[in-house]
């Protein structure tokens, strides 16, 4: 029995993988999230910035591939800047195809801040080639370095950018990666020029970020759809409008899946263990 | 000379860079300035001319001598062409959007989450407790995972901050050792490159 149990034909396990996502999502099953330091870290960071003072660089340093894990986190900073009046400078990443998610994340938002202005309260800044020499490079100016914004403005004749020169201006960048450009940041951004880097990276890189944070060359980290989710708890208790919680919702569904993952590895080896005795 | 010049262009660049990052002089910082917002930005856009030419000759000639897959090939030069043609012709309008939103979104979120079926296979099929190393990944990725996800909290409520202090401590002790070699690499790889000794970058050799 054992033996036809380890030849389980895979669909059988493809199935229980798409009932084990597709269950919580239509039955949540509203779980309690613990804040992590990392996430309490940034949040706090950006909780105490002073409102129509420096501001914030967010990048959404992602593609679709990544976009349920990181895409919650643009939305949910987003909100919490524009809730607290801090300056923010959307750039939509170091390659192409990453700037529809700004656009994207912007669109989910805005809806909910109808107040804010554009070249006022928020500037958007679209892709340009050079990867990591824009960080360098917005070091010195960040008119000169892209000349116009996403949507074509000359960015000197925005009102924001004629305060924010370069990073001394910026209280913070926040980088939301799918890759290794946080650590880009860091070594160009951070010590070259001073300025404060967070991150938010998809659950499987967050291991690797770790160094960077007890250094402090990180002020904090979003890690995975639970940063994310632990994001929009605590701009929720805030009193933000947090949206559609896409974040929070898919963490049940993620529970689900990891118990799932869980037992099926347990299973797999008691029935290692048991043919290999047989043997 | 189609060696020489790109080994003395390595070999000035790469110690005018050095030097400048720790010579503060207003003259050194001009050639900072000239270099990385204007050169090398420049020179980075060219890169992308490389790439299209290598993408387009690549699946041109799958699909001119009929290699397996070729209409893969065809169907990846099509895209690319009928992108930029909406791109250019839109002026990156609302069609173009649409190319993104309803076909690239979906394709790359769809890959992606692929993923999850087979790590779930995979994970039922090999993660064995063969030896004590594999026993000790088993359990701790046991962990991490219970832990990582709010129904970890709700079994126990500790569980969270025993994730955070394997995470905190060693992870990351491992992390830095790796981070600290690959630096060290890094460091002795570029050396070789600027004084011309590392020259597979040239290519042929």
């Amino acid at each position: 029995m054992w033996e036809k149990l380890l030849r389980l034909d895979r669909r059988w396990i493809f199935v229980l993988v798409a009932l084990s996502v597709l269950i919580p999502l239509l039955k949540p099953l509203g779980l309690p999230m613990k804040t992590t330091e990392p996430v309490l870290n940034l949040y706090t960071y950006i909780d105490t910035l002073k409102p129509h003072d420096k501001a914030v660089i967010l990048v959404t340093d992602f593609d679709p591939s990544t976009m349920p894990e990181l895409l919650p986190m643009a939305e949910a900073i987003m909100r919490h800047c524009f809730a607290r009046k801090i300056p923010l400078i959307l750039y939509g990443g170091m390659y192409p195809t990453f700037v529809g998610m700004a656009k994207m994340a912007l669109s989910r938002v805005l809806p909910d801040f109808p107040d804010v202005k554009y070249g006022e309260d928020y500037v958007f800044l679209g892709y340009i080639p050079g990867t990591s020499l824009i960080i360098l490079s917005m070091g010195e100016s960040i008119s000169k370095t892209f000349g116009n914004d996403y949507y074509g403005n000359k960015l000197d004749s925005l009102p924001l950018m004629q305060r924010v020169k370069n990073y001394d201006q910026v209280a913070l960048v926040i980088d939301l990666s799918g890759s290794g450009t946080p650590v880009w940041w860091i070594i160009y951004g951070y010590q070259r020029y001073g300025v404060r880097v967070g991150c938010g990276t998809t659950a499987v890189s967050a291991a690797q970020y770790y160094p960077y944070l007890q250094t402090g060359q990180f002020v904090g980290m979003l890690g995975g759809l639970k940063g994310a989710a632990e994001y929009e708890t605590l701009i929720e208790r805030a009193g933000i409008p947090p949206g559609r919680k896409t974040a929070s919702i898919g963490m049940d569904a993620q529970s689900i899946v990891h118990l799932m993952l869980i037992f099926l590895i347990i299973l797999g080896n008691i029935g290692y263990f048991i043919v290999r005795r047989k043997r | 000379m189609r060696r020489t010049g790109p080994l003395v262009v390595a070999f000035i660049m790469g110690f005018a860079m050095i030097f400048q990052y720790f010579i503060p002089h207003p003259l050194s910082q001009k050639f900072y300035e000239i270099m990385v917002q204007q050169w090398l930005i420049i020179i980075s856009i060219f890169l992308y001319l490389f790439g299209l030419r290598s993408f387009t000759l690549y699946h041109y000639h799958k699909v001119r001598r009929k290699k397996e897959g070729w209409y893969f090939s065809l169907i990846a030069l099509l895209a690319a062409l009928i992108t930029v043609i909406i791109g250019f012709g839109t002026r990156r309008g609302p069609l173009f959007d649409k190319i993104y939103d309803y076909i690239l979104a979906p394709l790359q979120a769809t890959m992606f989450s692929l993923l999850a079926f087979f790590i779930a296979s995979a994970a039922y099929r090999a993660f064995r407790a063969r030896n004590l190393e594999a026993t000790l990944l088993l359990v701790t990725a046991t962990i991490v995972m219970l832990g990582r996800v709010p129904f970890g909290a709700f079994m126990w409520h500790k569980l969270p901050d025993v994730v955070e202090w394997i995470l905190k401590y060693p992870n990351m002790a491992a992390q830095r050792g790796i981070l600290i070699g690959v630096g060290l690499g890094m460091i002795a790889t570029s050396m070789k490159i600027i004084l011309g000794i590392e020259r597979s970058y040239l290519g042929g050799e």
